[in-house]
């Protein structure tokens, strides 16, 4: 069994320093070839479960109702400019 | 007898027949906390907004105001949302995070005369069974020091045990109720999916928190439900189910009640004072009247690797919102433990592992509750141990998270399964607190309070 650890930090943009790769490597393999033993289940009739509520399509009267003002929504953010959140270039 | 020792239901006499005041007992949880501050159990103490509420509080119950918890100091794992109040979720990512918003279950507490007291420490997102991944330092057992008090809610469980505050309300995605209540010696309740509002609470995975309480003992776990529970327009995922009077149950014995006892949570692994302990526990209730009956639920072997799927597929989603841009810092500030749940999560999800991981979990999902659903045709509850072992010594696990995972062996199945979980204390080995879980169908609350007061009656 193999795990990229770089690959999948990248696709979870999550920075990790080298010895970070290293240790984690080695735990998520420990972790991963212990949950090995679900492929000892046969599933073929199975269906998934999702979520085991039932609900299905759960939607709420289109209303308009009372939210935060805009220097609420902005309270917790460390950058902000002219009342609007200043987020990294991505073009 | 100091007044922080009391239950809900004694203090809320005491406080209505005015023999003392709610700003007695919020001194005395107060100075409980300040008494026992090397336990780590709270990151953030609000000393002076309690007390100018249990002035308030004092003044309505002159004018004979009569509220459910009026006047009644509690405390809130650090995941519950408090508007004006920072909310760190036990991470240095949401150090300086003050919610423009409450919590419904604040709300709903708060409507009900409840005074917070404070936040308490836990597992950085709820990431934990031992309490010591807080970016806040790890909690010690009040029973024993150098032990864990479990996770993750580790603070909320410790504040009852240590009596620092009256009921605290924690989050159970795993066992984190259950186990920390099995270890301090207090009541705790996982409720059914979906029973309680998940609004305004830090989301670790979506198809399996639950929102539950320590309390005490069973009749304060009950009236703590029956103000916490209900229909929440935001929170998409709660069935249109009444709330029962939970509290008409504590009085009807188990005579006649059928409970299953599962060979699989029986089997090896599982410290033999623990079995000897829960088997003596079952044996007194068969006393009382109830029907003891030897089950099965044979895919309980599979329950912790499907969960170590799941959990983190939900988790890695979970936490992508933390950006740091309009809360919170960024996200090389996320510990050891989220960080290897993100990965093993974006893992199982990822381009051409999905299949293998991912959907297979979600089958034996189904299995796992098809388990479940066949053992309540046959018996009403289910009665387990909650933890194959007796609380741990800090640092024992820490460098190997697979140990850590597999403490959670006995508890995961509920939060698969949807279904509700009270862990009672039993009795102590070794000096430290032992419990027992209580496991009924979907919506079985009432009846695990009922098998709950009972154990409880017994050893009066």
């Amino acid at each position: 069994m193999k795990i990229n650890v770089k690959h999948i930090a990248k696709l979870a943009n999550l920075p990790l320093s080298v010895e970070e790769e290293i240790k984690f490597e080695k735990q998520l393999l420990e972790i991963l070839s212990y949950v090995e033993k679900l492929k000892k289940i046969d599933t073929k009739n199975a269906k998934i479960t999702s979520q085991i509520t039932g609900l299905e399509n759960v939607t709420s009267e289109d209303k308009a109702s009372p939210s935060l003002t805009q220097d609420e929504s902005l309270s917790n953010s460390k950058s902000n400019h002219n009342g609007l959140f200043k987020v990294p270039k991505i073009l | 007898m100091s007044l922080n020792t009391l239950s809900i239901k004694k203090a809320r006499e005491g406080l209505s027949k005015r023999q003392f005041s709610s700003v007695e007992l919020v001194r005395a949880c107060i100075s409980k906390i300040k008494e026992r501050k090397n336990l780590n159990a709270f990151i953030t103490v609000c000393e002076k907004e309690a007390l100018e509420k249990a002035r308030q509080s004092d003044k309505k119950i002159k004018d004979r105001i009569d509220l459910p918890l009026l006047g009644i100091p509690i405390s809130l794992k650090d995941i519950y949302l408090t508007k004006g109040i920072r909310t760190t979720a036990g991470s240095k990512v949401l150090d300086d995070y003050i919610p423009q918003y409450n919590a419904t279950v604040v709300k709903k507490l708060e409507d009900v005369g409840a005074i917070i007291i404070g936040k308490t420490n836990c597992d950085a997102w709820a990431h934990g069974s031992s309490g010591e991944n807080s970016d806040y330092g790890h909690t010690k057992n009040p029973w024993s020091e150098a032990h864990v008090p479990g996770g993750s809610s580790s603070g909320s469980a410790v504040s009852v045990a240590a009596k620092m505050s009256f009921a605290s309300m924690g989050s159970d995605t795993g066992g984190s109720i259950r186990l920390p209540a099995s270890f301090c010696d207090v009541v705790g309740l996982k409720p059914t999916y979906g029973r309680v509002s998940r609004y305004g609470i830090v989301a670790m995975a979506s198809s399996l928190d639950s929102i539950g309480h320590f309390t005490k003992n069973t009749d304060d776990s009950a009236l703590m439900l029956s103000v916490t529970a209900g229909k929440d327009l935001n929170d998409s995922t709660m069935p249109s189910k009444n709330v029962e009077s939970y509290e008409s149950y504590l009085r009807r014995g188990v005579k006649g009640v059928k409970i299953g006892i599962p060979k699989e949570y029986f089997a090896l692994g599982l410290d033999k004072r623990i079995k000897d302990n829960v088997i003596k526990s079952v044996k007194s209730l068969e006393k009382e009247g109830a029907k003891i009956e030897s089950i099965s639920l044979p895919n309980t072997e599979y329950a912790t690797a499907c969960y170590y799927i799941i959990q983190p597929a939900e988790v890695s989603s979970n936490l992508a919102r933390y950006d740091g841009i309009r809360y919170g810092s960024a996200r090389q500030n996320f510990g050891d433990e989220a960080k290897r749940r993100i990965m093993l999560g974006t893992y199982v999800l990822s381009s051409g592992y999905y299949d293998a991981y991912y959907k297979r979990a979600m089958q034996v999902r189904t299995l796992i509750k098809k388990d479940f659903d066949e053992a309540f045709k046959k018996v009403d509850v289910i009665i387990t141990p909650v933890s194959p072992t007796l609380a741990w010594k800090l640092g024992e696990k820490t460098s190997d998270p697979l140990l850590m995972y597999l403490s959670d062996i006995y508890t995961v199945t509920a939060n698969l399964a949807g279904i509700p979980g009270l862990s009672v204390p039993i009795g102590f080995i070794d000096d430290l607190p032992v419990g027992m879980q209580i496991l009924g169908p979907q919506f079985s609350e009432g009846k695990l309070f009922q098998v709950g007061k009972a154990w409880e009656n017994i050893n009066l």
